[in-house]
């Protein structure tokens, strides 16, 4: 008897969960196709109007089916990233002669003050059988960031739209995410950085977000490119991609398949078919957003190494 | 309360000597030192080290590594000798205890030293993320300081009793401290039972405790893409490791101790051949791991990984690498197989061989391997290329080891060094047997 009341009870509960979850999922389910039919009641205005695609063919759509995005106004999370974007770079090594001109606009935009340059043109030379090249490196905005794994506090975090930014506000200084990057991007403020503003320092403050890294750099924390996120906001490039003479960098978006160099603008899969793209360690496995073009057909590398500077990055103003 | 009063002049509190008032003071002289060159380093940021964006981490990064792998003989001499009734343990129990706590007390300080932000330390729990092995060390550091910390004052209350009731007459505000640590510890059986059970669990959870310790110190290096880190081969590298500086240190200890108290009635040749029969295994073991960890790989080495071996086996760090291994770590383990160098002072000298060989070793573990990155090193000042801590690394480490000392000198100036109440217990036993075998 006992046994039995205790099997009935168990029963009631058992369905009664069920039923709870069913209800739970079904109501939520309710809550989003009322949302869905909500578009119905729009009838078709009759008119049409033309549009072009992502492929570049002239499409004719009803207005009613078109929502104006107004790029200037989104507000997005800084930890989420701007919706909807996929951020990617490719570096055409070919044209690199090493002018530095990335470095030096970079190092001005991002009030580097340090003595690594967050840009660095590195002289490469796999053997003494191969030819060397000049191969510019920034951070790679891995989709799979070793930095990130390690960072004990999520300062530096992966955003949805491709970015690796780092908060400046909330790290401890504890380098771990350095030792985790095999391209040895990071660069720490091992003392207070003597950076010079045009602007005042309350709106330097008020500016400062992890969107625009080094305004200002803070004392103990790490820094690193950051894709220029301040930039694109704007519409604008990358400061080093405008800064180059020689259009070796392409910036642009994966889902739009388009980068471009300032000067021409072309399909990212078109130009890494055609040009054999490849990314830095992909043996690693952390799916780098930089994507490098071979030294094919380059520019004379000899030209370069008037530039070249095995122990500096980051120019000084003459000391007094 | 005769019977322990032998044994309290013995092993019991015993005032400085001038000598040991220097000690002291120099210990003390040596922590100041360091707490102004700390805090040199919190007003101008870590640029008065010497690490910088390359090597990243340095001399504080190997002292902490140095410290947590001394606190694991904890696990290994009072927790793993317990388990397995080794009773030769008894004279070494107290004193490993001791150490254990005053290296993780520092280990966990070091950590602190070594970060850039030490305002913002309370972020590594209101954003604490669970994958990163800092998290990890965030949670086992204090944990093992706990249990370390109950391990060594559990033992002790009774003996915290017998010392209450030996001041009781003469020195009365001592003995009230002791009192009061004592917790009025009246021998009573359910006083002993709940002491023997507690003991029991703690023993029980140091050594899994001590394994998570050293393995996390491990992952801390192996879980980043550097060449000559990112090794599955480090997690019991690294325990083998803490077993070999752990023991070292102890042996240093006690040789001291045992000179200055003159205990060599209680911790005789016997128990020091036994611990160096321990010792020669524990270092046998870590030879066997290293060799996993530099020779085998010299078969299948991809570039930068034979780059970075050739480094420490021929190139720029092989002198310190071969002092360290041979004399370090190989002369030692093969000396220790004869019974002459078991022996009290040739034991001593060994162990502290072995325990500075172990210090470096930590360094060579530490440096060499940022120094090899992936992309080559450019377009930095040229002394980025190398490292060498600076005078404050050096002050703030050696200030770290003060006070590591410094626990243990007081530790030992206030506690007995080895458990009154267990000895007399014993020899009331030994009594009885006899009186037994006489009827």
């Amino acid at each position: 008897m006992d046994d039995q009341i205790k099997d009935t009870r168990r029963k009631f509960l058992n369905n009664g969960w069920k039923i709870g979850l069913a209800s739970m999922i079904g109501g939520a389910a309710l809550a989003h196709l009322k949302e869905g039919f909500a578009f119905e009641d729009t009838t078709p205005s009759g008119e049409t109007m033309e549009l072009m695609d992502v492929d570049g063919n002239i499409i004719e759509v009803d207005p009613m089916d078109v929502e104006e995005l107004d790029l200037d106004h989104v507000t997005h999370n800084v930890r989420r990233g701007m919706p909807g974007r996929k951020f990617t770079m490719v570096v055409d090594l070919a044209k690199c002669q090493n002018a530095l001109a990335c470095q030096r606009s970079c190092n001005k935009h991002h009030f580097v003050t340090g003595d690594n340059a967050w840009l660095k043109i590195y002289k490469m030379q796999e053997t003494e059988d191969t030819s060397p090249y000049w191969m510019p490196t920034m951070c790679m905005h891995c989709d799979q960031p070793a930095c990130v794994t390690v960072c004990p506090v999520d300062a530096t975090f992966k955003r949805e739209d491709g970015l690796v930014l780092i908060d400046n506000d909330r790290c401890v200084g504890c380098r771990f995410c350095m030792a985790a990057c095999p391209y040895s991007t990071r660069v720490f403020n091992w003392s207070e950085p003597n950076q010079e503003f045009e602007m005042n320092m309350d709106m330097v403050e008020e500016l400062h977000s992890p969107e625009h890294a080094g305004m200002p750099s803070v004392k103990g924390t790490v820094d690193k490119c950051d894709f220029c996120p301040h930039q694109a906001e704007k519409g604008e490039l990358p400061h080093c991609v405008t800064a180059c003479p020689n259009g070796v960098f392409y910036f642009g978006d994966k889902y739009e398949d388009t980068v471009t160099n300032g000067n021409e603008t072309v399909r990212l899969s078109k130009l890494l078919e055609e040009n054999a793209g490849y990314r830095l360690f992909e043996d690693l496995g952390t799916e780098p957003s930089v994507y490098y073009l071979p030294p094919k057909d380059r520019l004379p590398f000899e030209e370069g190494l008037e530039n070249y500077n095995e122990f500096q990055s980051v120019e000084k103003p003459d000391a007094p | 309360m005769s019977k322990y009063d032998q044994l309290i002049k013995d092993l019991g509190p015993r005032k400085f000597s001038l000598k040991g008032k220097l000690w002291v003071a120099l210990l003390l002289a040596v922590t100041v030192a360091g707490i102004i060159a700390y805090v040199d380093q919190l007003i101008r940021g870590q640029v008065v080290t010497n690490m910088r964006d390359y090597v990243l981490w340095g001399l504080y990064i190997s002292n902490f590594v140095f410290f947590v792998a001394t606190s694991f003989v904890a696990a290994l001499v009072v927790a793993a000798l317990r388990l397995t009734k080794n009773e030769w343990r008894r004279p070494f129990v107290r004193m490993a205890q001791i150490v254990a706590l005053a290296c993780i007390i520092m280990a966990g300080i070091t950590i602190i030293i070594d970060m850039a932000r030490p305002d913002r330390m309370m972020n590594l729990f209101i954003h604490a993320r669970l994958q990163s092995p800092i998290t990890w060390d965030v949670i086992i550091i204090p944990t093992f300081i706990v249990v370390s910390l109950l391990l060594l004052y559990f033992p002790l209350i009774p003996d915290l009793a017998i010392l209450r009731d030996h001041y009781s007459g003469t020195n009365k505000k001592l003995s009230k401290i002791y009192g009061f640590f004592a917790m009025k510890w009246r021998w009573s059986q359910q006083q002993i039972n709940l002491q023997g059970k507690s003991i029991h669990l703690l023993v029980l959870m140091i050594i899994p405790l001590g394994l998570i310790l050293e393995s996390i110190d491990a992952y801390l290096f192996s879980t980043t893409y550097r060449v000559g880190w990112n090794s599955t081969n480090f997690g019991p590298y690294f325990i083998s490791g803490a077993m070999v500086s752990g023991l070292g240190a102890l042996i240093t200890v006690v040789y001291i101790v045992r000179k200055n108290k003159q205990l060599e009635n209680y911790i005789t040749e016997y128990h020091f051949d036994k611990i160096g029969k321990l010792f020669n295994l524990t270092c046998l073991i870590y030879v066997y791991f290293n060799i996993n960890e530099y020779l085998v790989p010299l078969f299948t080495a991809k570039k930068g990984e034979s780059e970075h071996l050739e480094t420490l086996l021929r190139g720029e760090f092989a002198i310190p690498f071969w002092i360290v291994t041979l004399v370090g770590l190989v002369f030692p383990a093969i000396l220790l197989i004869f019974k002459r160098f078991r022996k009290p002072r040739p034991l001593y000298l060994i162990a502290i061989v072995v325990v500075l060989g172990a210090y470096w070793k930590r360094y060579l573990i530490v440096t060499p391997t940022l120094l090899h990155p992936y992309l080559p090193i450019q377009g930095v000042p040229e002394n980025w290329h190398y490292y060498f801590p600076s005078v404050h690394e050096w002050l703030i480490t050696g200030a770290t080891l003060a006070m590591a000392l410094l626990i243990i000198t007081l530790l030992i100036r206030y506690v007995p060094v080895i458990s009154i109440d267990r000895l007399a217990e014993e020899e009331a036993e030994r009594l009885t047997s006899e009186k037994k075998a006489a009827a």
